[in-house]
């Protein structure tokens, strides 16, 4: 026998304080097939996790191709040899990304050149069956054919061990087995590969090669589907589940068929839509669905992924207007402002939309609240559907950590909190449990035989269709066939549903479906890409990646661009140094021609505008108070007399110093006219023979003589926005992989952590640095700021600077899990920077305390030192060498840091 | 609208964010040690301004000149040669270049005014204005004493006092403390406001509340309440707590009236954040609105630069801005003491810009709420 594949042994993970695996022991055989079977939230994740390399070991060892998983060296190398396929749709894949594109990029990941990866691709879409659709974004792509996505993904590669996170689940009946025919395919084709994969159905689980069951973080059982069944004495895998598990955990046996009986005629109309119509553009995503549901009948809705079934339940809900059509609910048509109606239906949606971030216990009392039911019957409510859903435990838990079979349990509780005489519910099992689906569906019953409740439900499993009354058939947009499950069977001629089911799909998607799957011929002996420590290729993998996808959102470029742009024109104009018409006023008590002659000396300045004169101290304290003069004047009574005599005199000089740049520009200027005024006086007083020598100071603005605003803001605020806006891109462009799930390629891939950071960063660095030639082009064409030293230093200068921009972005990101902490963190950690401590208004050296250290060390002083010395001060490369080592050195030292921050693995 | 939904949204938003360690931990940061690092940080006068002096005359009179020039409105001058100054001036090390021609206090005496060149970098505009005008009245100051000494026919002492008011001292860390806090209002209103109203789009729960009895004006009134409540306490700590126990600022003035004035501008900037949110797509996009209005709204209503000093043209448009009226009316209230009588149309201009931004942003969201699918 061949060795084990994986071995694990006393293989522990504790993940966020709870026990998610215990001592797990573990052999698999290579070359097989093995299935991981359990209840929802027993780690079957997780194991598949550390096996994949994506989640680090904590404790035990886990062996995969013949090394161990905590060796980074030895992930390293096995790398190219594992594949991974995470859970939930396409949670690895780029949505904006084309089909091509999607597989094109991991096959770049390991180093296939062109006509190697055209050739792969070509073959693997084949045989998918996704050909057709390779330029369609995969967002746009039906569950089933975003995991066959998926898959050809995982297998661009030739991987000896491919694991599979639930494919199957919430994937229509007809996908699924052709999911399994791609499998076996390419099974056949390459013999030596072992694949692993989680499931929830036992039906899938029975043609597997070995087997694991597992609950509770331990392993119960291993074997092939013979000997569980076997060990056991049971006839079904269901059955030796259960019965493997120990006797006080045994469940309820499931269950079957309806347990009590369908209402009687159609007395009263519960839901009846009429040429139900959505367009979507010239896409008709619904198109004319006519229903008619009957109070407490349970109506069952399938159909093939992407048809329309969701569609259809957001306009029966109000959530979407129909685009023709209309629907009626209780006999009163569907209308977004009907809120009556809307306390008699409970809607629950297919992705989990409640709150994360609230308990059990909170997301139910909210629904309760909103619903209005009475204050004092909330907690009595609550703790009754919690008994009610099994969800009693987990009261004080937040959701995120609840397996998911128990997160729609809850789904269902809070779209039933308020007792609703209706249920809307989309696809409410996928991705549950059968034991908890079957109790799940007791409770469908009991409620609308009981209550009379009326449920509208889809669903992608057969066995619960057949607990419908009635079921409709849906492909693109159309209902194909209405009936009880009985019927639709009996008119196929068929088995069982599920082959009448697939008997009606065949059928309406004749020409699509692929006869034979072609699986192509194994490539001759890949190159091996060679366990490289730094692989451009890799690298470029990535940043060509990242371009793309900026490409499709071009308003997130253009905003970038077009904003950055208005920004400068607005703060290039908006922003001044210099302060002009500041309102003064004065209170004369002297009233004589003197006096008069020192206030006109200020009114006559430009930086001055006089205000109607102040009469007493209550009036200057009046109108300081208000804000409306800057400056008071008090000439003293007497002063021409005293002036004339050679009497010392003080006139007195009040300054709002609540802003004290301002305060400190008009004392300035008040200094400077006195003193102009006193010189004046001198020589006139001197008359002509008798010269008076005072000094002169000539003052000579350099760089800037005319001082004007424009000049002084135009070069500073281009470090600023080059600063600001790339930062942000580039934070959120990994933060964002980190919410939405695409990291995971970053774990599973050879890609190291450089070539990831690198490849994120430089499709930001060549926007930035378009973003930078426009600013430029517009700072000399339309401000027409003088150009005066080396453009090319400035240009250096500024590829260099968004390269530190860019990383510090990256650094961000490492520490943020959300998006909005990391647009928040790089506002505050970007803006007060790089306005404030920079330079652009106060140089750094003027600086005190921390704020000092920080604009000592930010790029953005240096740049800014940069250029305006190439803009103002003619200057070039060897006079701003001083200011270039600091930033070159930022660039490495920011990489760095990223590097060393981010993980390579989830812990 | 009922009340009691509008209450239980709101609470569900402030459940949401204590959850959220690390916006917490931002937000304590922001409103403490960013605010404490930009007070003590910010020379918005005239401080350690580099001065480097050229002394060709080296005679008693340019000794008392360099002498004339300390901390803390100057860094001690670097005297250095004329062939020096341009490469420095250049380098940026010096703000001001004084030359100080040969046989200056001799010329003086002897009546035939000579001049004392300043060179100014004059792209450090603010240094440059407030430095050049203090060189001035300084070198003046010293040579009329000079001359007082020694020529008997100096003229008489017309002596101006300044004294500044409110903030005697013209210490910059008053004024920079309270812009700080502003901008983190600002800041954080706009990003609480419209994130949370894209992750509840990102994740699916806004067609959940949807389906409820519940209309978006409640849902967003819900957010703006709880949001608002959020910053207004945090600024509140900050302004008592960091600013006037920990930065010794004294502020002046009713603080009731400046915090209405806070709720007025908090009701206004989370309206605006709805706004953008429901604008945006994505987060990325939410990001990059995100600067494109809070850069103009620090920068340009008054609390980096004066209003007095910006085109007519940007002084007019940034009137919409509530941040403007906010600036204005904290500094009446704050420092100079300034009571409802001299504030109140700044109020009345925080309500109605409020009472706009609602509007349209409870009409956009409704359209994008029609739009969900």
């Amino acid at each position: 026998m061949e060795a084990p594949v994986v071995t694990t042994h006393a293989l522990s993970l504790r993940y966020r304080g709870k026990v998610a695996l215990q001592g797990v022991d573990l052999e698999l055989p290579a070359g097989c097939m093995t299935g991981l079977i359990g209840p929802d939230g027993v780690g079957k994740s997780s194991l598949l996790a550390l096996i994949a390399g994506v989640r680090t070991v904590q404790e035990g060892r886990v062996r995969v191709l013949g090394g161990d998983m905590a060796d980074r060296r030895h992930r390293q190398a096995v790398g190219p040899g594992i594949a991974y396929m995470p859970q939930g749709l396409g949670r690895n894949l780029y949505p904006t990304l084309s089909v091509f594109e999607n597989v094109d990029f991991f096959g770049r990941l390991f180093g296939h050149d062109r006509r190697e990866r055209e050739r792969r691709i070509g073959g693997l879409l084949q045989a998918t069956g996704l050909a057709p659709f390779a330029g369609r974004p995969a967002g746009k792509l039906s569950g089933g054919m975003k995991q066959k996505l998926g898959l050809c993904c995982a297998l661009i590669h030739d991987p000896d061990l491919l694991i599979l996170d639930e494919p199957t689940t919430g994937i229509d009946p007809l996908s699924r087995r052709q999911f399994w025919q791609l499998i076996d395919a390419i099974r056949r084709e390459r013999p030596g590969m072992s694949v692993l994969v989680a499931t929830a159905y036992m039906d899938e689980a029975a043609s597997f090669d070995y087997l694991v069951a597992m609950d509770a973080g331990r392993v119960l059982a291993t074997g092939s589907p013979r000997e569980l069944l076997t060990r056991t004495g049971s006839r079904s895998l269901e059955a030796a589940f259960i019965a493997l598990q120990p006797g006080a955990l045994q469940r309820r046996r499931p269950a079957t068929g309806p347990g009590l009986q369908p209402p009687e005629g159609e007395a009263e109309i519960a839901i009846e839509a009429q040429n139900l119509t959505r367009r979507f553009g010239d896409f008709t995503a619904v198109d004319s669905v006519n229903l008619r549901i009957g109070r407490g009948e349970i109506f069952g809705f399938l159909g093939s992924n992407g048809c329309g079934k969701t569609t259809t339940m957001k306009m029966l809900t109000g959530l979407l207007p129909a685009s023709e059509g209309q629907a009626w609910l209780f006999g009163r048509e569907v209308d977004p402002h009907d809120l009556e109606t809307r306390r008699r239906v409970g809607y629950m949606s297919q992705a989990f939309s409640l709150y994360t971030e609230l308990t059990v216990r909170e997301n139910l009392a909210l629904h309760a609240r909103l619903f209005r039911l009475p204050r004092a019957e909330i907690p009595a409510r609550v703790a009754a559907m919690a008994r009610r859903f099994g969800l009693t435990g987990v009261l004080d838990e937040l959701p995120g950590a609840l397996p998911l079979g128990q997160r729609q349990r809850l789904s269902l509780a809070a779209a039933m909190i308020h007792g609703p005489e209706m249920l809307i519910l989309d696809e409410p099992t996928s991705g549950v449990d059968p034991a908890a689906r079957d109790a799940f569906w007791e409770i469908l019953v009991e409620l609308a035989r009981r209550d009379r409740v009326t449920i509208f439900i889809s669903t992608h499993f057969m066995n619960e269709a057949e607990r419908c009354d009635r079921i409709s058939l849906m492909h693109a947009g159309r209902v194909l066939v209405t009936g009880t499950p009985a019927e639709l069977i009996e008119r196929r001629g068929v088995r069982d549903l599920e082959e009448a089911f697939i008997a009606y799909l065949e059928e309406a998607v004749a020409a699509e479906a692929p006869a034979e799957l072609p699986v192509p011929a194994p490539p001759p002996a890949p190159a091996a890409p060679g366990h490289r420590r730094f692989d451009p290729r890799r690298l470029y993998s990535y940043a060509r990646r990242e371009a793309l996808e900026l490409r499709r959102d071009p308003i997130r470029a253009s905003l970038a661009l077009v904003g950055s742009l208005i920004l400068m024109l607005v703060m290039g104009y908006g922003m001044s140094m210099d302060v002009n018409d500041l309102r003064f006023a004065v209170l004369d008590r002297d009233q004589t021609v003197s006096s008069r002659d020192y206030v006109q000396s200020l009114a006559g300045s430009r930086y001055f505008t006089e205000q109607s004169p102040i009469f007493d101290d209550a009036e200057l304290d009046r109108r300081m108070r208000s804000g409306e003069l800057s400056l008071a004047l008090e000439i003293p009574p007497g002063f021409a007399r005293r002036l004339a005599r050679g009497d010392p005199v003080e006139i007195g000089a009040w300054i709002d110093g609540s802003m004290p740049s301002r305060a400190e520009t008009v004392s300035g200027y008040v200094q400077g006219m006195h003193m102009h005024w006193l010189a004046e006086r001198l020589t006139r007083a001197g008359g002509e023979g008798q010269p008076l020598g005072l000094a002169g100071i000539e003052t000579r603005f350099r760089y800037n003589p005319d001082v004007k605003s424009l000049v002084a803001m135009v070069p500073a605020m281009i470090p600023l926005l080059l600063m600001l806006i790339p930062a942000m891109l580039t934070t959120l462009s990994v933060v964002r992989e980190k919410e939405l799930g695409s990291i995971v390629n970053f774990y599973v891939t050879p890609v190291t952590r450089l070539e990831f950071l690198l490849g994120k960063q430089l499709p930001y660095i060549g926007l930035a640095m378009f973003n930078f030639l426009l600013l430029l082009l517009m700072a000399v064409a339309l401000f027409r700021v003088p150009m005066t030293g080396s453009v090319p230093a400035l240009a250096a200068a500024a590829l260099i600077y968004v390269s530190a921009s860019t990383a510090l972005g990256l650094v961000f990101s490492t520490f943020m899990r959300s998006q909005i902490a990391a647009i928040f963190a790089t506002t505050i950690l970007t803006m007060l920077p790089a306005a404030q401590f920079s330079g652009m208004i106060d140089p750094v050296s003027s600086l005190e305390g921390l704020g000092r250290l920080i604009g000592e060390i930010y790029p953005t002083t240096h740049v800014l030192t940069i250029a305006r010395g190439t803009f103002s001060k003619a200057l070039g490369f060897g006079d701003l060498a001083a200011s270039f080592v600091p930033l070159l050195l930022a660039v490495p030292v920011l990489l760095g840091l990223a590097v060393l921050l981010l993980r390579k693995q989830e812990r | 609208m009922r009340l009691a939904n509008v209450l239980q949204l709101g609470l569900k938003e402030l459940r949401s964010l204590a959850r959220d360690p690390m916006m917490l931990a931002l937000i304590l940061f922001s409103f403490t040690a960013s605010v404490y690092t930009a007070a003590t940080a910010m020379p918005e006068t005239l401080n350690q301004a580099p001065i480097a002096i050229v002394d060709e005359d080296r005679s008693p009179l340019s000794g008392q000149i360099i002498d004339a020039f300390y901390p803390p409105y100057f860094s001690p001058p670097v005297l250095i040669d004329q062939s020096e100054m341009d490469a420095r001036m250049d380098a940026g090390l010096d703000t001001f270049a004084l030359v100080i021609p040969p046989e200056f206090q001799r010329d003086l005496l002897a009546g035939d005014a000579p001049a004392i060149q300043l060179n100014v970098d004059a792209p450090r505009m603010s240094q440059a204005f407030v430095g050049s005008g203090y060189i001035q009245s300084i070198v003046s100051g010293e040579v009329q004493e000079f001359l007082r000494r020694h020529r008997a026919d100096a003229a008489a002492p017309v002596e101006l006092l300044l004294r500044n008011r409110f903030n005697p001292a013209l210490d910059p860390g008053w004024f920079g403390a309270i812009i700080e806090v502003i901008n983190n209002v600002t800041a954080l209103a706009i990003i609480l406001a419209g994130a949370a109203l894209i992750r509840e789009r990102e994740h699916g729960t806004i067609e959940h509340l949807l389906v409820m009895p519940v209309t978006p004006a409640e849902i967003m009134t819900g957010k703006i309440w709880a949001m608002s409540l959020v910053v207004f306490a945090a600024s509140a700590f900050s302004l008592i707590v960091v600013v006037e126990g920990w930065l010794e600022v004294p502020l002046g003035g009713s603080l009731g009236l400046f915090l209405l004035g806070a709720a007025l501008n908090l009701f206004a900037c989370t309206s605006l954040g709805i706004f953008l949110g429901t604008v945006a797509r994505s987060m990325p996009q939410f990001g990059l609105l995100l600067i494109l209005v809070m850069l103009p709204l620090q920068l340009l209503s008054g609390g980096a630069t004066p209003r007095e000093s910006m085109p007519e043209a940007v002084q007019q448009i940034m009137l919409a801005a509530p941040t403007t009226h906010y600036i204005i009316l904290s500094e009446a209230v704050l420092f100079r003491g300034a009571g409802l009588p001299v504030v109140w149309p700044q109020l009345l201009a925080l309500a109605v810009i409020g009472a706009v931004l609602f509007g349209l942003s409870l009409a956009q969201f409704r359209k994008a709420v029609g739009t969900l699918g």
